[in-house]
């Protein structure tokens, strides 16, 4: 009877004198980090700076915005959770990427986009722009650009340049052409610089105010959750090839669109938007400062050919899409020089 | 002083990171004598080169000083007992860093100085910056060989390699590295403050031995009470104290030359290729210690900090002493520690057990709390290239990741692997918690040699 009350009574008062040793765990290092940053902070980000573009849009568009946007970022949340089931991933919903493709999708849609558009569009964005690539991290094209082309082909009727005008709706800015468009034709007047610059005129849901745009899009540059070098790469080069084509165009040009200043280039269609929205997404544009710069500059030119030479009257989409395209080489291209320059060449080693 | 600033750098470096600093856990803590620990473990290899071979045999007395392992080679250093004492045993160890030793244990015997005594004994006393001509550079490389000497910063290089003449690659300028850039850490700090004396005499003879005709002592611009005292501990000597940005990593060679000299060293190469020796502020220490008294290098400082020990100190410890003991003495870990880190927050090594010895290198034990330390789970890289605006050699860490965890050698080649120094920037940023440094040296060790 007393030996099961003594033998634990050793243990019992050894405890008081020995504390309990904390569970401490190995990893490697470094084992600090940098705050709170996180990709789903980055992506929150984003969705902070789309807000103002959003609200110039529901002030714009009204109703038919909201619809827009609802639908686009429910789509491409449900096609996320659908694709990621399919691929036996566990969905990864929380980093809010599919929310971003979402909005940015709703962004570059007219007003009147029937309901199906925003879905195919959104499901193409998801599964075949991500998705296909292996999800988050991997894709090649900007998905939303990726769903925006391939809805802009297949609907050509219900997304082209007559999709944006009403003449007899009760929403103001609709029942004009969008400026781009004006240009594109014999008839055309210019449009006026402060319209452009505040956002009261017809165009894609987010990309009408280039105040908007850039309120938004300087925040995601001070984050450096965008890289300033893209935006500020592409709008050069739109500004100085809008210039030179505005110089060379001579008093009456054939076109509207040729008697377009540089500041009015820069205003007009989804340049501003692109530029900080669209071409920015980190996914599908180069790693390095150089190659981002070189990366914005292209953009820039080839949606300026677009704009004039080709029959769509804007380019940005493309634009992107062909840059992209193109990430994978500029990345190859600017591998930067290392402190202290290139280490010296192998000597080659004798037979 | 000199009228015109020799050492001539603006004072920064490109990229890098700004952690906090984390140095008032310890900063105003003076420099503490560990009492005598109950035995100590000499690593025979706790240096960058060939391991020792063992000098004494079992159940042999060993004097204070004596040498216990020789050096085997050139690169290599001896290693010397801390104490007096009865070898009781030799065995193998694993040090922090992961690579198992051969230790010798001694059981200390008979009277110690202990307490003041021993700073006294290391690092007190008078310590002459003027009559130096008498030592000649063969008899300082020399006095530094024999002493066992290797960098006290952490990578723990033997000195007498860095020091001696090149015929090819003179030497024209001396930089003694007081940044202590890594967070937390304060033993250098501690150093300059309370024993200026022995590393301004031991920059005055690293000068002289590897000829340098300039010397600096660069200190960031987060510890003006160093700057200020060591200012005043090179009046009438040539050395000029420069003051460099707070910034991580400034204390890396590849990062203070630029910022202190405006020289980049060559990729692939070593300091002496821009005719620089870079030589931390406590092997400088040890170094007129070991020329001036003919004393081995037999103990060091070590900072134990941070949030998960009870109280942060700076330790005057015997090499081979076991982290147990310096942690003991600052009244062991709070119940909050989560990770026990083998020198800094940034480039140190997680401890599994608490029982590994103290070697040349250990320049402080930091214990973070779970509230310290990240643990995120890895997501997607998005390419955001944060990673290459933080890197301060100018690399590529996301391609370097993804070769090494692919093993495709010829993109890891192509983006300059080898280059890199493994700070921890681009991990330290990384939104996506990639363990960016670990795939990094993973690549590094098996990358095939051209």
């Amino acid at each position: 009877m007393s030996e099961p009350a003594v033998v634990p009574a050793p243990a019992a008062a050894k405890e008081p004198e020995k504390a309990p040793a904390p569970a401490i765990h190995i990893a490697p290092s470094p084992h600090l980090s940098g705050g709170s940053l996180t990709t789903q902070r980055m992506m929150i980000d984003v969705l902070v700076a789309l807000a103002p573009a959003a609200l110039m849009a529901v002030y714009n568009f009204q109703w038919y915005a909201v619809r827009q946007i609802g639908l686009c970022v429910l789509a491409c949340v449900a096609f996320e959770a659908l694709f990621a089931a399919m691929r036996g991933r566990k969905a990864t919903l929380g980093d809010g990427s599919a929310a971003v493709t979402g909005v940015i999708l709703a962004f570059s849609l007219p007003w009147s986009a029937p309901w199906y558009v925003a879905a195919i569009g959104s499901g193409v964005a998801i599964g075949l722009g991500k998705a296909a690539f292996g999800g988050l991290g991997q894709n090649i094209f900007n998905p939303a650009m990726v769903g925006r082309a391939f809805v802009m082909i297949s609907f050509a009727g219900a997304l082209g340049a007559g999709a944006y005008v009403a003449g007899d709706s009760a929403l103001q800015v609709v029942t004009q052409a969008t400026p781009l468009t004006a240009a594109k034709k014999a008839a055309g007047d210019l449009p006026d610089l402060w319209v452009l610059f505040i956002g009261t005129r017809n165009g894609s849901l987010g990309e009408v105010s280039v105040l908007a745009c850039l309120l938004g899009g300087i925040y995601l540059c001070l984050r450096r959750t965008a890289s300033w070098e893209i935006p500020a790469g592409m709008l050069a080069s739109v500004a100085v090839i809008g210039g030179i084509a505005n110089a060379l165009s001579g008093p009456e040009p054939a076109l509207p669109i040729l008697k377009y200043t540089a500041l009015q280039h820069l205003c007009s269609g989804a340049v501003v938007f692109g530029a900080f929205f669209i071409a920015t997404d980190p996914v599908s544009s180069p790693l390095t400062p150089r190659g981002k710069a070189l990366f914005g500059v292209g953009i820039g030119a080839l949606a300026m050919v677009c704009r004039l030479f080709s029959n769509y009257p804007e380019g940005v989409m493309f634009a992107v899409l062909v840059m992209n395209a193109l990430t994978p080489l500029i990345n190859r291209w600017t591998i930067p020089v290392p402190l202290g320059g290139l280490p010296p060449a192998p000597v080659a080693k004798k037979a | 002083m000199s009228a015109v600033a020799a050492v001539v750098g603006a004072g920064d470096f490109a990229r890098g990171v700004h952690p906090n600093d984390q140095k008032t856990f310890a900063a105003d803590a003076a420099i503490e004598v560990l009492p005598l620990p109950a035995q100590v473990s000499l690593a025979l290899s706790q240096h960058t080169g060939a391991p020792c071979e063992a000098a004494v045999k079992l159940r042999q007395k060993v004097a204070f000083g004596e040498t216990v392992g020789n050096a085997k080679g050139y690169v290599s250093a001896a290693v010397h007992s801390p104490v007096a004492g009865t070898v009781s045993r030799i065995t193998v160890a694993t040090l922090p860093n992961g690579r198992h030793v051969s230790v010798i244990q001694i059981k200390p015997e008979g009277e110690h100085l202990t307490g003041q005594a021993l700073f006294d004994e290391i690092l007190g006393g008078e310590w002459p910056t003027a009559g130096l001509e008498g030592y000649t550079p063969e008899r300082i490389v020399k006095a530094v060989q024999d002493a066992g000497l290797v960098g006290l910063g952490g990578a723990a290089f033997p000195t007498h390699v860095k020091l001696a003449r090149n015929e090819k690659k003179p030497i024209d300028t001396l930089l003694l590295n007081g940044c202590e850039c890594e967070p937390y850490l304060t033993a250098d700090y501690r150093l300059m403050l309370d024993a200026p004396g022995p590393i301004v005499s031991g920059a005055l003879l690293a000068a002289r031995a590897c000829g340098a005709a300039r010397i600096g002592i660069v200190i960031e611009d987060n510890k003006p009470a160093a700057v200020e005292k060591l200012r005043a501990a090179v009046q009438g000597t040539p050395i000029e104290v420069k003051v460099v940005r707070t910034k991580y990593p400034m204390g890396g060679e590849k990062s203070l030359i630029p910022a202190a000299l405006g020289r980049a060293v060559p990729t692939g190469g070593l300091p002496l290729d821009v005719g620089v020796v870079v030589m931390n502020v406590g092997t400088a220490a040890a170094l007129a210690r070991a020329v001036l008294r003919g004393k081995p290098l037999t103990h060091r400082i070590v900072s134990v900090t941070g949030a998960g020990i009870a109280t942060p100190k700076n330790l005057l410890v015997p090499v081979g002493a076991s982290y147990k003991d310096l942690i003991d003495c600052c009244g062991g870990l709070r119940p909050e520690a989560a990770r026990v880190i083998a020198g800094g927050p940034m480039m140190g090594f997680a401890l599994a057990q608490l029982d590994v010895p103290v070697t040349k290198g250990t320049s402080g034990i930091t214990v973070l709390t779970e509230a310290d330390v990240r643990r995120a789970d890895e997501t997607a890289c998005v390419r955001c290239g944060r990673c290459v605006d933080v890197c301060p050699l100018n690399l590529v860490p996301t391609k370097m990741a993804l070769a090494s965890r692919h093993r495709d050698w010829d993109l890891a080649r192509r983006y300059h692997l080898a280059a890199c120094c493994e700070c921890g920037c681009c991990a330290y940023v990384c939104p996506a918690a990639i363990p960016l440094v670990q795939l990094m040296r993973m690549g590094k060790a098996q990358m095939p040699k051209k």
